[in-house]
């Protein structure tokens, strides 16, 4: 058994990393409470911009009508954009999304690149050997559509020019706090929701439906993208607050059981002290 | 009387959502008025000021360029930036206007030269929305 110093030693390191650990739950639970907000409040946008795109496709599906954006081609080559934290210390969130992907990656038949939003999802590339085209890092906590911008350049550019036949999108969905899902969703070509004919209805179009066509799938693509980074930031600070608590628990905990173990130590100490005492007085008597 | 279901969103939040009886906004092809009964219309907005009409009353909306969709007497309109007249700082407002106007001096690249007269005609958008609305409220002072 340790010494009784050593394990006091020992529960006062334990002790300040639980100073530790419990400080960055709490910065993680404020920032959580902003992100989470940020995720919901971008929420209407998205669905409106969606049922705009499905109540487009629904008139019009005549081939000479396609926009680039919409074509599909036979996929050769598949673009994967990977949205992870840039920093650790949130359980098992990164490697949930890195797993996902890895398996996506493994079971394509087409070749593949990778194009990271975050240090976590590269160093995991770059670890297995999968090339990184591109990486997007230091997006901070609350990022603007103008931060997000040049990714959805990067990746409308390969498309249109060929370069790239598909694009998909791994991120982490949030859920709740405590629950968050690692999803691969497509992301180019543009697949419009339900295309329910029996609503659609003849459009009045200004300057003209090519037009508008063009500005509002970039724009699309452009919030999707938006969306999956707000998401992941928000399953990101919710993942380290939950991780962190949990951690400070274990910790107090362990220093619960070592204050046990440390009396227990020093009650020893006392009695084989006494002993010697009470032996030693019994010898100098007789 | 038919009402317009008006929303205006934003990629941060969501701007504006009331029941209105007149929206006047930026199109693409110049200003359009929507009234109830609308047909549907598809459009894409120019920066510039968003009027509506609210129970005879009417108040200002800065928006920096969207789309607009009218269909069956709903108005949504996905603004890339909006903001109410009480929300915007004439003051700021012109500052960042004049600083437009500046870089747009400034420019050295066809590219930097957009992107400032990009920023020029959003905060000139902001600036007249919220002069418009000072000068209502000294109106009825």
């Amino acid at each position: 058994m340790s010494s009784v110093r050593e394990i006091r030693r020992r529960i006062r390191s334990v002790q300040n990393t639980a100073k530790i650990t419990k400080a960055m739950s709490m910065i993680a639970a404020s920032k959580m409470r902003r992100s989470q907000e940020a995720a919901l409040m971008g929420r209407p946008y998205a669905d409106r911009m969606r049922d705009l795109l499905s109540d487009l496709a629904a008139q019009r599906q005549d081939e000479e009508w396609l926009h680039p954006l919409l074509k599909r081609r036979e996929a050769k080559k598949i673009s994967l954009i990977i949205i992870t934290p840039d920093r650790g210390l949130t359980g098992g969130l990164h490697s949930k999304i890195n797993r996902v992907a890895g398996q996506f990656l493994l079971t394509q038949n087409a070749e593949t690149s990778v194009i990271s939003v975050g240090r976590k999802g590269r160093d995991f590339m770059v670890s297995t050997g999968q090339g990184v085209q591109a990486v997007f890092a230091d997006l901070g906590d609350r990022p603007t559509v103008a931060d997000i911008t040049p990714i959805t350049k990067l990746v409308i550019d390969s498309y249109t020019s060929e370069q790239i036949d598909a694009v998909q999108l791994a991120y982490a969905q949030f859920v709740s706090t405590t629950v968050q899902h690692a999803v691969i969703e497509p992301l180019l070509p543009v697949i419009p929701g339900n295309l329910d004919v029996k609503d659609s209805v003849g459009y009045i179009y200004e300057p003209s439906s090519m037009e508008v066509l063009s500005a509002l799938l970039p724009r699309f693509v452009e919030m999707q993208v938006y969306h999956a980074v707000l998401e992941s930031i928000a399953s990101e600070q919710s993942a380290r607050m939950v991780a962190m608590r949990n951690a400070t628990d274990n910790a107090n905990e362990m220093v619960e059981e070592l204050t046990l173990i440390m009396n227990k130590a020093r009650q020893e100490n006392i009695t084989k002290e006494l002993l010697d005492i009470v032996g030693g007085a019994a010898a100098v008597e007789s | 009387m038919t009402v317009l279901k008006l929303e205006i969103a934003t990629a941060e939040r969501l701007v504006y959502a009331e029941d209105v009886s007149i929206v006047v906004a930026p199109g693409a092809d110049g200003e359009l008025a929507i009234l109830p009964e609308h047909t549907s219309l598809l459009t894409t907005l120019k920066p510039g000021e968003l009027r509506v009409v609210k129970d005879g009353k009417e108040s200002l909306i800065a928006v920096s360029g969207g789309f607009m969709e009218v269909l069956s007497n709903r108005v949504t309109i996905l603004a890339d930036t909006a903001e109410r007249s009480e929300e915007i700082d004439e003051e700021r407002a012109s500052i960042a206007l004049k600083r437009a106007q500046e870089q747009m001096t400034q420019a050295s690249s066809q590219m930097e030269l957009e992107k400032a007269m990009a920023a020029m005609r959003r905060s000139q958008a902001r600036v007249a929305v919220a002069r418009r609305k000072r000068r209502t409220n000294s109106a009825a002072n």
